[in-house]
């Protein structure tokens, strides 16, 4: 358990959030990550992520599941146990095509779910912490982690003055664990608005 | 200024109504956290009441045989596999909705797809019940698993379509159920960040895995997603292929044809898109989403459901055609003596009537858009989709090669009947479980199209007339990083 110091800062429109990116990576901070309620698009590159090669495991697994159908029908049907059908080959390839292709099609999704979860640490019982409440509702969550070197407060001025509307300090594990999902079982209140 | 703007009105807006992201948040997810309602109960409980007769009918067939069951010699299929091919046929639609629409970028989707992903699931898990009982020692259905055994090892056919089906169905449901809970993962977690009780933010907490909404993560979402839907795209067409495949590669008259695959896929389409019809707008009504389900969703499945009629239309005067241009006497004599005429001619022309004749009403705009005419139709189609089958399946079987082996005129027995029944149980129960329990409508999808299609994009042209073109552009492009929504209103 790695407790760890994080300066958070929320905005409500996405539309002040791509210029905030751009000025606070251009300020020299590391963003720890930005939680949104939905998929911005240009977010990731705006931060400076690259793109994910998912696909490509998917591509993989769906080789695995092709190699596996047809190998296997193949060994069945030629060496295990030939059987003959009015003579017609055992080798019958045209006749393998619909179970090649689901088995394919299976691999890959199967293959590629499961990559999704374990990279993105995800699965039942499995904690983490929450910044904000409302990261998935309708807020944007920008989170940085502050170093040794980070002068906390001019950071927050600087989220501030980029938009942010609430801007705080959290210490807080970084990572995933199994247990309460946080101890305080902090349950939502409605936001004040004022 | 407003008197004399002009607004190019290109698309109707996805979103009614000028929702914020918390409002939209807010319309899905109260249902979740209120009490059931009266109506609620009152749906759950006969759908409880019918599984439980389905249930009662499939023990009494297993314990005393398919003899329970008005099949026989030669109309070995009759009511249960006409069912399964109706479920499956249903289950058509999530996957098409959710994954070409995708692929096809059509924004309506969002609307819809996640219940009627949902529905998929829960039409597939219908159909399976159907040829896995119809096995009759059901407790032998592992036997259809290429698994190594002691009996050889013995493996099934790999060349025989129904075991094709086999692979089909279970691959379908499973990457269905993939792609339907992935999607609904960032959903659970906005009930579980909502929650106001300690049981509840629990159990959504283990249900959506940890979801924290990290950019990476989306980023990761949106490139499995896509992969899934061009993976379901070919899966969902390969699925009814191969079931009509059970048909086409026999040698039995009216089954024997090269136009099954495309013919099925159409006919599923057009039956699943009824059943989605049916079902959201019901939900529509009971929950009050019509600012997520606007009269253009419903038009635009509704357009969906005229093409896929009519290719299902076209589909059948082929068959007729081809079974008299072939000169086969015996598809000759399965057409044109006993599928249009003779004892079970009712039901081909209650088909026709269903799936070919009506649906053309929708060529109309105003029925398209008119809710009551909807849903009626919908139901009209998925009884003409279900004769459909039993046309197919009935009227090849009960005059076959053999005068000697035709057969009486066939009637369901009550426990075959209680087995469909069961299986409306089975699909109700779950979908009001899902429809109580789950975010009804994609919301983080919702989200994503609100300020580009919604009636909200409005807002941000307020500034039109006093700047210049491109830095108009500009501006919104930098907000909206999508594709292609920038709308422009031109003097």
């Amino acid at each position: 358990m790695a407790l760890k110091k994080f300066v958070v800062g929320c905005f409500e429109d996405e539309k002040v959030l791509f210029p905030a990116v751009a000025k606070v990576r251009k300020a020299g901070y590391k963003f720890h990550d930005i939680y949104t309620p939905f998929p911005v698009h240009g977010l990731d590159s705006a931060m400076g992520l690259r793109e994910t090669s998912i696909h490509t495991a998917g591509f993989l697994y769906g080789l695995i599941g092709t190699t596996t159908a047809v190998t296997f029908m193949t060994w069945v049907f030629t060496k295990d146990w030939p059987v003959n059908i009015g003579g017609k080959p055992n080798f019958a390839l045209p006749a393998w095509i619909p179970i090649t292709f689901e088995l394919t099609v299976l691999c890959a999704a199967v293959g590629m779910v499961l990559t999704f979860c374990y990279i993105c640490q995800l699965a039942p019982f499995v904690k983490k912490h929450t910044f904000h409440a409302r990261a998935t509702d309708d807020l944007f969550v920008m989170v940085i982690e502050c170093g040794e070197k980070t002068n906390e407060d001019e950071l927050k001025a600087l989220l501030t003055s980029v938009g942010a509307q609430e801007v705080n300090t959290q210490i807080a594990e970084e990572g995933w664990w199994i247990g309460r999902y946080d101890q305080e079982q902090a349950l939502y209140k409605e936001p004040n608005i004022a | 200024m407003s008197a004399t703007k002009y607004e190019s009105q290109l698309r109707e807006p996805l979103v009614n109504g000028n929702k914020t992201y918390g409002q939209v948040t807010q319309d899905i997810v109260h249902t979740i956290e209120a009490k059931p309602t009266r109506l609620w109960y009152i749906g759950f409980y006969i759908s409880v009441a019918l599984l439980m007769f389905g249930a009662y009918s499939v023990y009494r067939e297993v314990t005393y045989g398919i003899g329970q069951w008005n099949v026989n010699r030669t109309i070995g299929w009759g009511w249960d596999i006409t069912n399964f091919v109706w479920w499956v046929g249903i289950g058509h639609a999530g996957t098409l909705i959710s994954a070409i629409l995708l692929l096809f970028r059509q924004g309506w989707r969002t609307g819809v797809n996640r219940a009627a992903e949902a529905m998929t699931i829960f039409a597939v898990m219908c159909a399976g019940q159907f040829p896995i009982f119809h096995m009759g020692r059901v407790w032998m259905a592992f036997f259809t698993l290429p698994y190594p055994n002691t009996r050889g090892p013995l493996w099934p056919n790999f060349n025989s379509p129904l075991l094709w089906d086999v692979f089909a169905i279970s691959t379908y449901f499973t990457v269905s159920l993939l792609f339907w809970y992935s999607g609904l993962l960032p959903d659970l977690a906005t009930v579980r960040d909502r929650a106001k009780t300690k049981l509840r933010k629990h159990l959504y907490g283990v249900a959506s895995f940890g979801w924290s909404g990290s950019t990476k993560h989306w980023q990761r979402h949106e490139s499995l997603s896509l992969v899934l839907a061009g993976l379901s795209t070919p899966l969902v067409l390969s699925v009814h292929t191969i079931v009509s495949f059970d048909f086409a590669t026999s040698v039995v008259p009216g089954w024997h044809t090269t136009i099954f695959p495309p013919y099925f896929v159409a006919g599923a389409i057009f039956s699943g898109f009824a059943m989605v019809q049916t079902l959201m707008l019901i939900l529509r009504k009971v929950m009050g989403l019509h600012d997520y389900i606007t009269l253009g969703h419903i038009e635009a499945m509704n357009k969906v459901i005229v093409l896929t009629g009519s290719i299902v239309g076209c589909a059948y005067l082929t068959e007729l055609f081809m079974a008299w241009y072939s000169q086969v006497p015996f598809e000759q004599d399965i057409f044109f003596k006993y599928r249009i005429a003779g004892p079970y001619g009712w039901s081909y022309w209650l088909m026709m009537t269903c799936n070919v004749v009506s649906p053309q009403l929708f060529w109309f705009t105003k029925l398209r858009r008119n809710v009551l005419f909807t849903f009626i139709m919908s139901i009209v189609v998925n009884i003409g989709m279900w004769f459909e089958r039993f046309v197919i399946i009935v009227s090849s079987l009960y005059r076959d090669y053999l005068p000697s082996s035709w057969s009486i005129y066939y009637r369901p027995s009550i426990w075959e009947v209680g087995f469909y029944l069961g299986t409306f149980g089975l699909f109700f129960t779950c979908f009001f479980l899902f429809s109580k329990y789950f975010p009804v409508i994609a919301i983080a999808e919702i989200k994503y199209v609100l300020k580009g299609t919604g009636e909200s994009f409005k807002n941000d042209m307020e500034g039109l007339e006093s700047k210049q073109l491109g830095e108009f552009v500009e501006e919104m492009h930098h907000g909206h990083h999508e594709e292609g929504t920038v709308k422009i209103a031109h003097h």
